[in-house]
């Protein structure tokens, strides 16, 4: 599904390289986590692959299935499949969330060659999505993400993931700000939707998330690099030691 | 400093005699014919305004002032129909400034009265006697306004609308534009009784040049929504008074709609008259290219625990100019004043240039009054967090646009409106994608 293949990236605007050589394959089906210290390049990961601005990639490549992400604009890999849960979603004033959420699975859907989604359709579709994340009308109407609370911003990216139905999903740290309850209905949401054709790259800082959503493979990233892949026990490795020992023995 | 001052006086009374070689003065009936001498002898003293004047230094007054307008070529509307066109209303409709009977509606409706200027100018003695010309007058200070001067003078048509009691539709004046050399002077009057509430909706671009009064007296619990969109046509020219008197409990809401024209400048006079009178004023204007959009605001708060919010947008890009200059005046007993002034571009290259002046002048000590002007580009955050849901980056912009004139379109209450106009816009934007 994901393939990222000796991927170096720098910052466009200085000369400061941020992953050196980054190697992952998440297959159709699997979810892989990433673990790793703070300026590890974990989240640059996830905003090379969505197509942010701002990144500079120097080497090496990033396909999902046979597109060739790094080629696309931000728009295209959506419609490729592409998602990004992020870390910090944006607030959009004036911007209604319905409407935002409307116009994004039509543009999806158009660029994909469906039909768009009637005013009707697409409310039912929301609602039903809605409901699953405890978010409520009121969260619908509001602009979005103004306002909400750490909780409700981080439930309305996974709302948006359900509505778009994305091939590859990539969670930035989607645990943080989160307390226990909303971490449940966010994993919750997220397993609802692991299915045999979707892939998921977690990002996280701590296991307790990978307690909800139990991962098929836990890499750890440190210096720009994956610098030890394993199963789930990993991540309790790491829980339990930190990431020296893991960096030494690297 | 005296001399450059009598300088500076004269070249506004050369600009004012060569303006006045193509006009003469109306004739009509007693009350309105000393307004009209009033009125020139008023701007006889002013003389029209030159670019070295303190409120002229953002915009060039020339094309303004000239005798003969310059042509501007009429906007084919296509398909489209106008703004407003599926609402329940009484249509008044002027083509290049004259009144069309043909294409108006009867004007006779209940709990308003309505007239033609032309017709009210004939009688003897009328109710708009102490209004016509006198709220403008009241807005000639402390910054002078020849142009509204100008049109208090000449202008030979126009409606009085009197409201008495609460109208059932709204009113409509509609604006054509026809005639590509057209100069046309258009005054009106809406004298809300006590009570009273009526919705006035305005659009079109009405002419080449367009010289337009709207007087507004507000009596007491007196509600007026006020909602106006500017027209297509790109190469028009208008300067617009607004001229506002509220007495106690009253609500004035206002807002404009302006996309395309060379030149606009809306001047609004807000005189709050009356405690807890309220009044909103707002606009949103976008264009590309040769479009300047000067929106000059004066509020002047006059008894306590009134509130005046204006809020202006300003979307401008290749080169288009837009202006603010907006005044909270607050006088001495006018304490508990809530004033609150925002205006806000959003720059989409770095061609595009917007100038603003916002004071506040506060004679009492227990107000709350905040302005903050700001102009800046579309916000890179939320650009990719649209794209990086799927949304391209054209779609992406527009719905950035929209959602920075947002603010200022909420000030439209009636929420048919609001939606009618959020509409055009994203037509507008669509269309300008090309």
């Amino acid at each position: 599904m994901l393939k990222i293949d000796n991927l170096h990236v720098k910052l466009e605007e200085e000369d400061k390289q941020i992953l050196k050589g980054v190697t992952l394959e998440v297959p159709a089906g699997e979810v892989h986590a990433i673990m790793g210290p703070n300026g590890s390049g974990k989240s640059t990961l996830s905003y090379v692959l969505s197509g942010r601005d701002g990144y500079e990639v120097t080497e090496g490549s990033a396909m999902l299935g046979d597109i060739d992400l790094l080629e696309l604009e931000p728009e295209e890999r959506a419609a490729a499949g592409m998602f990004l849960a992020f870390q910090y979603p944006v607030e959009i004033p004036g911007v209604g969330n319905m409407t935002f959420l409307r116009t994004a699975v039509n543009a999806q859907r158009k660029a994909r060659g469906q039909e768009e989604m009637s005013a009707a359709d697409f409310l039912k579709f929301v609602r039903a999505k809605a409901k699953d994340l405890k978010i409520d009308a009121d969260m619908l109407k509001r602009p979005v993400n103004v306002g909400f609370s750490g909780g409700e911003k981080k439930r309305n990216e996974i709302l948006q993931m359900a509505m778009l139905e994305p091939k590859m999903c990539i969670l930035d740290e989607t645990d943080s700000g989160l307390d226990v309850d909303a971490m449940k209905l966010v994993s919750d949401g997220v397993n609802a939707l692991r299915d045999e054709n979707r892939g998921f790259l977690v990002i996280t800082h701590y296991q307790r998330l990978l307690d909800h959503i139990v991962p098929d493979v836990v890499h750890i990233m440190a210096g720009g690099r994956i610098v030890k892949s394993g199963g789930p026990e990993l991540a309790l490795e790491v829980e339990k030691n930190g990431y020296a020992d893991l960096m030494e023995t690297a | 400093m005296a001399i450059a001052k009598e300088k500076l006086l004269a070249r506004r009374r050369d600009a004012l005699s060569a303006r006045l070689e193509t006009l003469t003065l109306p004739e009509g009936g007693a009350w309105i014919t000393e307004a009209r001498k009033t009125a020139l002898a008023r701007l006889e003293t002013m003389g029209l305004p030159t670019g070295r004047d303190e409120y002229w230094r953002f915009t060039k007054p020339e094309s303004l002032n000239a005798a003969e307008p310059e042509p501007a070529a009429v906007f084919d509307h296509g398909e489209e129909t106008p703004v407003f066109d599926a609402v329940e209303r009484t249509r008044i409709v002027f083509v290049d400034g004259v009144f069309d009977a043909a294409q108006s509606d009867d004007l006779s409706v209940d709990g308003i009265e309505i007239e033609r200027l032309e017709d009210a100018a004939r009688a003897d003695i009328h109710w708009a006697k102490d209004i016509y010309g006198a709220i403008e007058t009241r807005g000639q200070t402390p910054v002078e306004r020849p142009h509204a001067a100008l049109n208090t003078a000449f202008a030979t048509d126009g409606v009085l609308i009197r409201v008495t009691g609460k109208a059932e539709k709204p009113v409509s004046l509609i604006y054509q534009h026809k005639n590509e050399t057209s100069d046309a002077f258009l005054h009106n009057v809406v004298r809300v009784e006590a009570g009273g509430e009526l919705t006035l909706l305005e659009n079109g671009p009405a002419a080449a040049r367009f010289n337009k009064v709207l007087e507004v007296d507000i009596a007491a619990g007196g509600r007026l929504h006020h909602i106006r969109a500017q027209g297509r046509d790109h190469e028009r020219r208008a300067v617009t008074g607004m001229f506002v008197r509220q007495d106690e409990d009253s609500l004035f809401k206002s807002f404009t709609l302006t996309v395309n024209g060379r030149l606009t400048r809306n001047e609004i006079y807000v005189d709050l008259e009356g405690p807890n009178a309220s009044a909103h004023v707002a606009g949103a204007a976008l264009g590309h290219g040769d479009f300047h959009h000067d929106d000059t605001v004066f509020i002047r708060h006059d008894a306590e625990n009134c509130e005046s919010r204006q809020v202006f947008k300003k979307v401008l890009q290749e080169g288009a100019i837009g202006t603010f200059q907006g005044k909270i005046l607050v006088e001495r007993g006018a304490q508990k004043t809530d004033g609150y002034q925002k205006s806000q571009s959003l720059l989409l290259d770095d061609g595009a240039n917007f100038l603003a002046k916002p004071e506040l002048e506060i004679y009492a000590d227990d107000v709350a009054c905040s302005h903050g002007s700001t102009s800046g580009a579309i916000d890179k955050d939320m650009l990719f967090y649209l794209r990086a849901r799927g949304i391209d980056e054209k779609t992406a912009m527009d719905l950035l646009v929209i959602a920075f004139v947002a603010e200022a379109m909420e000030e439209v209450e009636d929420e048919r409106f609001r939606e009618e106009l959020v509409e055009r816009l994203e037509g507008w934007l669509l269309r300008r994608r090309g």
